[in-house]
């Protein structure tokens, strides 16, 4: 019996959160513009600051030691090279790469270096031997590096030094600012909300008053502008979620799923965009619930 | 058998006014009295601190064995459940009709649509406006409008209706037919309170009359009408 008369209470108050949106329409427009503006910001920020760790990440699987050996060494030394390589702690694999295969490769890139690679002779070929050598933990790669040089028949080793390394540490700083913005959007959205939201609240004071003159307890003077709240977030989200879903596997399908250079590789954009939507779902109602309730609370006597 | 009993209340607003001074009052079950004064003699801060708008400085305020003094805010709604208010300025909501500004009350409670229709109409009807039931409060005259208002106040069935000037703004025929509606709904059982400047009205009613002076019980006249020299 109690649960039969909150349910009519709360299908009431939804019908009153409705239909106040409704009625305050310019005023309802004001804090779901609000929101959607955030949203979309956030929306962005998160997608660019996933793909970037995700960036980071595809990098850090590329972390590669090109190990060059010293071209007097025969095929016995370099599988005892191999191995001294295998015996330590860190290697991931170990892939040959020949210098007859490295020339080939070269010859297939461009015209010149196919004329200039064609001309050497078998024993003219400048090139070394090499063995591409994955580390299992990328930032011990510069100690791997040290080990690897010191091996007897290795002439050179070679990583992306400080390059790769000062990548990383800007995507890093890049994605901690994305993060502080993201967050501080949020709050001044929330606020904002708060603001707009007590602006209707302020028209409907007296509503308030009578509410609680006849025996509306704080609660359910509450319950239907939190649920306005609600309705707005939801509201509010939609160009964004649909922004999120559209815009993100247009940009998939128009890039191949690849930025600027092999090395920033796209998320698939499915569940990626599902995931990104519910996530701003989530952040449209719980600041537009916030914002309500934190508005309607100064009417309220606690 | 009485229903409210007030023992040595005293108001000082934070202002630093004292509104009421000691103050000592029993009323019955099913009571009918009037509470009048000079303008600033403490009347409403009296009525406030009935339906706990205000609470007293100082004293208790049993109404059904409950003391309101000490009610917390967050309470304060059971104690409005249980009671009915009027005010001088209506205090109907203007986009909503006669119909839906009684009914919210009852529709905020949980009550199924059918409840609500009986008892909404039960109590238009008893105020004598089942036929404005469409209409919105603009649409309505000063006493009809605050008829609605006394069938929002009684359409819960309380067991006190305040009302604090109810017929301030109307003219003295209208006033004369509100306090009727009052009385029909006082001869129903329910004790019924009523602050008024009205003097006329008054002494037609012979009803219990409470006189407050700068915050004082000065009479009480427990019958009909208060002493014509009286000055208040
Ligand atoms: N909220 C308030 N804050 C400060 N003083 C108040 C407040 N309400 C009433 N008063 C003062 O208390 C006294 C009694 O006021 P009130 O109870 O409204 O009298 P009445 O209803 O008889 O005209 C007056 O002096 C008034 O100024
Ligand atoms: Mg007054």
């Amino acid at each position: 019996m109690i649960r039969m008369k909150n349910i009519r209470i709360l299908i009431k108050n939804i019908r009153d959160g409705l239909k106040n949106i409704v009625r305050n329409f310019s005023l309802s427009l004001a804090s779901i513009s609000c929101i959607t503006v955030t949203l979309l910001i956030v929306a962005v920020a998160i997608i660019g600051s996933l793909n970037v760790e995700n960036f980071t990440n595809v990098i850090r699987d590329d972390f590669t030691i090109v190990v060059y050996i010293e071209n007097d060494c025969d095929d016995k030394k370099e599988n005892e090279i191999k191995g001294e390589i295998q015996d330590l702690s860190n290697i991931e694999s170990i892939e040959y790469n020949s210098k007859k295969q490295i020339a080939d490769d070269m010859k297939k890139e461009s015209q010149i270096f196919d004329t200039i690679i064609s001309s050497w002779s078998e024993s003219e070929n400048p090139l070394y031997d090499t063995y591409l050598v994955k580390v299992k933990d990328s930032d011990k790669i510069s100690n791997s590096a040290k080990k690897i040089e010191k091996i007897d028949g290795v002439a050179l080793v070679k990583y992306g030094e400080g390059m790769i390394e000062s990548l990383l540490s800007i995507f890093d700083i890049i994605e901690k600012i994305l993060i502080v913005i993201v967050v501080s959007l949020i709050i001044v959205t929330a606020f904002l909300i708060v603001n707009t939201i007590k602006i209707t609240i302020f028209s409907r004071q007296e509503e308030i008053e009578i509410k609680r003159l006849v025996g509306a307890s704080n609660f359910s003077i509450k319950q239907p502008f939190v649920i306005e709240g609600l309705f707005i977030g939801l509201i509010g989200s939609i160009i964004p979620v649909l922004v999120t879903i559209y815009g993100y596997s247009t940009l998939y399908e128009k890039t191949g799923g690849i930025l600027f250079s092999k090395f920033i590789k796209l998320f698939e954009p499915f569940p990626f965009v599902f995931i990104i939507s519910s996530v701003l779902i989530v952040i449209g109602v719980v600041v537009g619930m916030f914002g309500s309730s934190r508005a309607v609370r100064k009417y309220l006597k606690i | 058998m009485e229903f409210i009993r007030i023992t040595d209340v005293e108001k000082t607003y934070p202002s630093g006014v004292t509104a009421l001074y000691g103050l000592n009052l029993k009323i019955k079950k099913g009571d009918f009295t009037f509470i009048i004064g000079a303008s600033g003699s403490g009347k409403s801060t009296l009525m406030k601190m009935l339906y706990r708008e205000e609470k007293p400085t100082a004293g208790e305020i049993i109404i059904g064995g409950v003391n309101v003094a000490k009610l917390k805010n967050r309470k304060v709604y059971k104690l409005r459940r249980k009671l009915g208010v009027v005010f001088q300025d209506f205090k109907l909501l203007p986009k909503l009709t006669v119909y839906e500004n009684v009914a919210f009350v009852l529709e905020m409670f949980g009550y199924d649509k059918n409840e609500v229709r009986v008892k909404t109409l039960k109590a238009l009807d008893l105020v004598g406006l089942k036929e404005k039931v469409k209409s919105y409060p603009s649409e309505l005259s000063g006493g009809e409008q605050q008829r609605v208002a006394i069938a929002r106040a009684i359409v819960n069935a309380p067991k006190l209706v305040i009302c604090d000037e109810p017929t301030g703004n109307l003219d003295p025929d209208t006033s004369l037919e509100i306090m009727k509606v009052l009385e029909v709904i006082n001869n129903l059982g329910t004790t019924v309170i009523v602050v008024t400047h009205d003097r006329d009205i008054v002494n037609k009613m012979k009803k219990r009359v409470i006189l407050l002076d700068k915050g004082r019980l000065k009479k009480d006249f427990e019958k009909g009408t208060y002493d014509k020299n009286e000055k208040h």
